[in-house]
């Protein structure tokens, strides 16, 4: 903004429409010169495979198709695809796709509810811990930060394959904790729960379409995603003028009445955007589920991403994936959209 | 003792509580991995909940960083043309580096034009680079495959380098470095330009002398995540790399995951020493972990 503003800033005479206007070209010109190398790499490697991408997803692209090349023309004729119209997209959302266990709606309402309930757990455990670290008299500070950064540095392959051995029935980590419990209290738990495929849902009611995996799925993405927004959250409550509680104690003000009028809106601007990015990254989990539970049982715990994956992997229907891949690209950019209305909403409440 | 005393006491008492039960279960899982690594018997899964395990060796270890990689040859019945340890480090540490160098030069270029510039198409251009942050890259990925296998730099198509690798991983972690470098520069108090401006500085001066050393925290963090995603990723790597000599330890990692027996103790071993290097710059930049990272302009 400074630039831009102190080279309208001439003194004199103010400067007319057009004057005006050639200073902002040229502004836009040393603006775009900056732009343009990371502008390049992302029109190759992202908007041209996009804009292929939605080429593709009006055609019957299949296997044989990979040979059409668009710079030769003696592939045109042969290997060309043959333009279906919207069929792609009817047959993905009216669930004709020869798949198994595919429906749609099943999918997206359970993409829905897994990242609801991962960001919810996110944000409600990086702030809760975040302020517990951030407290006056806290012995060991910088040893629970460091221990507490290392679900994010582990490589996510990594933790996800080792959170599915976990879950295994008769060697994972939690079946053997539980023997240790019956061996400790005398109890009698099960010690051979098939945490990954049992497919009677835990809780019944309404949320009987989530099976079993659903849980380990969600405690195995909450271990990985906490630290992010606590990491967020930390730096944020920094920035909170210590005199704004000092002022709400000489008011009598409680810890509980501080937490709410005073943490809590401060938060919210550096807590608003980091969950916006957790919910693109969280819809989009793809390590997690492919590597954990595999979509199953049954395709049960399947997200778009993995679906799509499979899509091209074994199924290899290329059209109807990018097609799919468009898809999931709009619901997002919907949640996003009403996210962001949600939020502007309610800002000025707290400003 | 005063009841004012006795809350503190007990506000004590349940913090250290929460954040000794948060440390056990972070540390659980990584505890498990551990006592994988040392066990001797390569066997699937812990038999056990014991942090050392009987007969506990470093055996795994030792096999992972000298033994050549059976898997990885370019000429399988030789040995002597297989992957080491030290060859895989190699090519993820230029992988990895030559993505964060790219991310960090064109992320910050782009971020200083987002922050200082009121220019025709800034609007439209910030959501763009957020907008393609939503795109999954695995539908992506067949398109991408054709696209660089198309471009022919030497005879050899980029799809086959190391080059073609790091413009790929560079483009999907350039939109969040973008969005958190511009984000930070809105911090830096434009009087400073402004100053520098009127000593006659050009453009490109203010920015490498004075926008880039303020803003250390950012780029750190920026250099941190890119590194991470080269570090890290082997879907793409694996998809689109065949000869052996160029691959990654990530993909070594992979390649051991067989479909039905995989040396898991070789697995935890490698595990351990992958996560290493990233613990090492988590903790070299930790300080800078909590200032660099503004997400979005927060602190604007």
């Amino acid at each position: 903004m400074a630039v831009a503003e102190m080279s309208s800033r001439t003194p004199g005479k103010p400067a007319g429409r057009w004057a005006r206007f050639r200073r902002l070209l040229k502004e836009s010109r040393t603006a775009w010169l900056y732009i343009l190398p990371a502008g390049l790499v992302m029109l190759f490697i992202t908007l041209i495979p996009q804009l292929y991408q939605i080429w593709m997803s009006f055609t019957d692209y299949r296997v044989k198709n990979l040979r059409f090349i668009v710079f030769d023309l003696a592939t045109w004729e042969k290997y060309l695809p043959t333009f279906v119209g919207l069929q792609n997209y009817v047959k993905i959302l009216t669930n004709s796709l020869a798949i198994e266990n595919y429906d749609f709606w099943r999918l997206l309402l359970f993409n829905v509810t897994w990242t609801v309930s991962n960001v919810f757990f996110h944000v409600f455990l990086g702030v809760a811990i975040a302020l517990a670290l951030n407290s006056k008299n806290l012995i060991g500070r910088r040893i629970y930060r460091a221990l507490f950064v290392l679900p994010w540095a582990i490589p996510p392959y990594i933790s996800a394959l080792t959170w599915r051995n976990m879950y295994d029935d008769r060697f994972g980590a939690f079946n053997q904790l539980l023997a240790v419990i019956n061996n400790w209290l005398g109890t009698s738990l099960p010690t051979d729960t098939r945490w990954l495929t049992i497919t009677d849902p835990p809780i019944g009611g309404l949320l009987s379409f989530l099976p079993m995996a659903f849980y380990a799925l969600l405690l195995a993405n909450v271990w990985l995603g906490w630290p992010f927004m606590s990491v967020v959250a930390t730096g944020a409550l920094q920035s909170i003028p210590a005199e704004l509680y000092e002022a709400a104690s000489i008011d009598g003000a409680s810890g509980w009445q501080k937490l709410r009028n005073i943490t809590i809106p401060l938060l919210r601007p550096a807590m608003v955007p980091a969950i916006m990015l957790g919910t693109i990254w969280t819809f989009n989990q793809f390590n997690v589920i492919y590597f954990i539970s595999e979509g199953g049982p049954f395709g049960r715990t399947e997200i778009l991403v993995t679906q799509a994956y499979k899509l091209v992997t074994v199924q290899r229907l290329y059209g109807v994936a990018a097609a799919f891949g468009f898809v999931v690209f709009f619901v997002l950019l919907i949640i996003t959209l009403i996210q962001n209305r949600v939020t502007r909403a309610t800002e000025a409440y707290y400003v | 003792m005063s009841k004012k005393q006795k809350e503190i006491l007990q506000q004590i008492g349940l913090q250290a509580f929460l954040l000794l039960v948060v440390t056990g279960a972070v540390m659980f899982p990584i505890m498990w991995v551990v006592s994988l690594a040392l066990d001797p018997r390569n066997i699937d899964k812990p038999l056990e909940l014991r942090l050392i395990p009987p007969g506990a060796s470093l055996d795994a270890f030792r096999r992972v960083l000298l033994e050549p990689y059976g898997l990885l040859c370019k000429n399988p019945t030789d040995p002597s043309s297989c992957m080491t340890f030290a060859l895989l480090l190699k090519n993820s540490l230029i992988v990895a580096l030559g993505t964060a160098l790219i991310v960090v030069l064109l992320g910050a270029t782009a971020a200083y034009a987002f922050s200082r510039f009121r220019f025709i198409g800034r609007e439209s251009g910030m959501l763009m680079f957020i907008v393609l942050l939503m795109l999954p890259t695995t539908a992506t990925l067949a398109t991408l495959f054709v696209l660089l296998s198309q471009i022919k730099i030497g005879g050899e198509s980029l799809r086959l380098t190391h080059p073609g690798l790091m413009l790929a991983y560079a483009s999907s972690a350039l939109p969040f470095a973008v969005w958190n470098l511009k984000g930070y520069f809105d911090t830096v108090p434009r009087e400073l330009e402004e100053a520098a401006r009127i000593d006659g500085a050009s453009v490109a001066q203010t920015f490498v002398r004075i926008i880039l050393p303020l803003s250390v925290p950012s780029l750190a963090v920026t250099v941190l995540f890119s590194f991470m995603t080269g570090w890290t990723e082997f879907v793409m790597a694996w998809t689109f790399l065949e000869n052996p000599s160029r691959f990654t330890l990530a993909m070594a990692l992979r390649s051991m995951q067989g479909q039905f027996a995989t040396p898991w103790s070789d697995f935890a071993a490698m595990s351990i020493l992958m996560t290493i290097p990233i613990l090492i710059l988590f903790f070299l930049l930790q300080r800078y972990l909590v200032s660099g990272l503004t997400v979005g302009g927060v602190k604007g």
